[in-house]
């Protein structure tokens, strides 16, 4: 690992803990209103999993800053614009449909990307990786099977699913855009190139929405700029709420 | 032993990978079971609180990723345990190639409390991540699976 890989590293490291981190927070605010008590223990659960893994990796990306700052520094004490998720994990949470939708089509790409990832020639990312993907799996089996009973259910969870699906379609492109950071790593074998899990990506997400009954969204503009700061208005409300504690007790520790 | 399961150690559950000893004293390697695990904290201090009751103070935990853990390092005592606690043992269900199968062919699990295989999923998920929520048709009794991962 050269001297010269690792601001981009750090970036990375940045967007794979963040993408984790929100869409984490995201599934906690479930916690105690799902529709039913186990949709309740499971959305809660793989919170967990997702802010675990988050924080696994922006401990790793405060290591490679080397500047002394911890997961929690990370997490608690960056604004919105220095955050590095992708847009679609830090959209509200939704009806369950909404929310559903969006873990299946992130999970997918989660489970790709994180398999290529166990290849890294970076060890330490390799073996978070290994350890994540088994989760994910887990995570892409239960938000695909509720796709399938959602889309092919009763006409009114069909028609919610739909319509969140055409609301999240936009969003998807960006999980596959690379610039410059992606390719620093490419180059240095410590990553994949994003486009190169498009495909693996559409074909088990399609898959799973024909079977589902719901109809693919037309291609359109995919929106984007999370990776450079350029957040949604949704971004800062929900660190508000995430980080108020901790910024209200600066220097505080458990 | 593990705060969640109390009637297994975490070297029978293979959270305990190696204990190095040097100049500087014990160090105690260990490897997470999930990501998010929140007993692992609670693991690591009582590592160190039972290192240092046996006059090895100053022990130190050290957090290794590779090679993944998994529930086939799982004794097989250990499994046993689980069952008599109540809590059935890991199953692998290596028949499933695909990501989300349409009919899901898992391999029944058995109850532990009457061995019936007449049992149903009701939640992935349960009172821990690592763990499922099943019910017996027979002896009509939640039971947790530990997830073979």
């Amino acid at each position: 690992m050269t001297d010269s890989t690792s601001p981009a590293l750090f970036e990375y490291l940045l967007r794979l803990g963040d993408d984790r981190l929100v869409l984490g927070h995201r599934l906690s605010q479930w916690c105690g209103h799902a529709p039913i008590l186990e949709e309740d223990i499971a959305l809660a659960n793989i919170a967990l999993d997702l802010v675990g893994q988050g924080a696994l990796l922006l401990k790793l990306a405060g290591a490679t800053e080397g500047q002394g700052r911890s997961e929690d520094a990370l997490a608690y004490h960056r604004d919105a614009v220095e955050f590095r998720n992708a847009l679609i994990v830090e959209l509200p949470k939704g009806d369950f449909a909404f929310t559903i939708v969006r873990q299946f089509l992130v999970s997918v790409a989660s489970y790709f990307q994180l398999e290529a990832l166990t290849k890294s020639a970076h060890a330490e990312l390799a073996g978070i990786a290994a350890k994540a993907v088994k989760e994910t799996r887990y995570h892409v089996r239960h938000a695909g099977e509720w796709v399938l009973k959602l889309g092919d259910g009763t006409e009114e969870s069909h028609h919610r699913a739909q319509d969140a699906l055409d609301a999240l379609w936009r969003y998807t492109g960006e999980l596959f855009m690379g610039d410059e950071v992606d390719a620093a790593l490419v180059r240095a074998g410590v990553a994949p190139d994003p486009a190169s899990l498009e495909p693996a990506w559409r074909a088990q997400a399609t898959d799973v929405l024909r079977r589902a009954t719901l109809q693919l969204p037309a291609d359109v503009y995919m929106q984007r700029g999370g990776r450079t700061g350029r957040h949604t208005e949704h971004l800062g409300h929900m660190l508000a709420e995430m980080q108020i504690v901790a910024r209200s007790h600066p220097g505080a520790e458990w | 032993m593990d705060p969640e399961v109390p009637v297994l150690s975490v070297v029978e559950l293979g959270i305990v990978r190696d204990v190095e000893l040097d100049d500087a004293g014990v160090t105690v390697v260990v490897t997470p079971t999930y990501s998010g695990c929140p007993a692992m904290r609670t693991i690591e201090d009582e590592i160190v609180a039972a290192l240092g009751a046996a006059g090895f103070p100053g022990a130190r935990v050290r957090t290794v990723f590779s090679p993944a853990w998994t529930t086939d390092w799982i004794a097989p005592e250990a499994r046993e345990k689980l069952r008599a606690y109540g809590i059935a043992p890991p199953v692998r269900d290596d028949a499933s190639e695909e990501l989300v199968p349409l009919h899901r062919r898992a391999p029944a699990v058995e109850c532990p409390y009457c061995r019936s295989t007449r049992t149903e999923m009701r939640s992935e998920f349960g009172s821990t991540a690592c763990k499922a929520t099943l019910f017996c048709l027979d002896c009509r009794q939640p039971f947790e699976l530990f997830k073979a991962i």
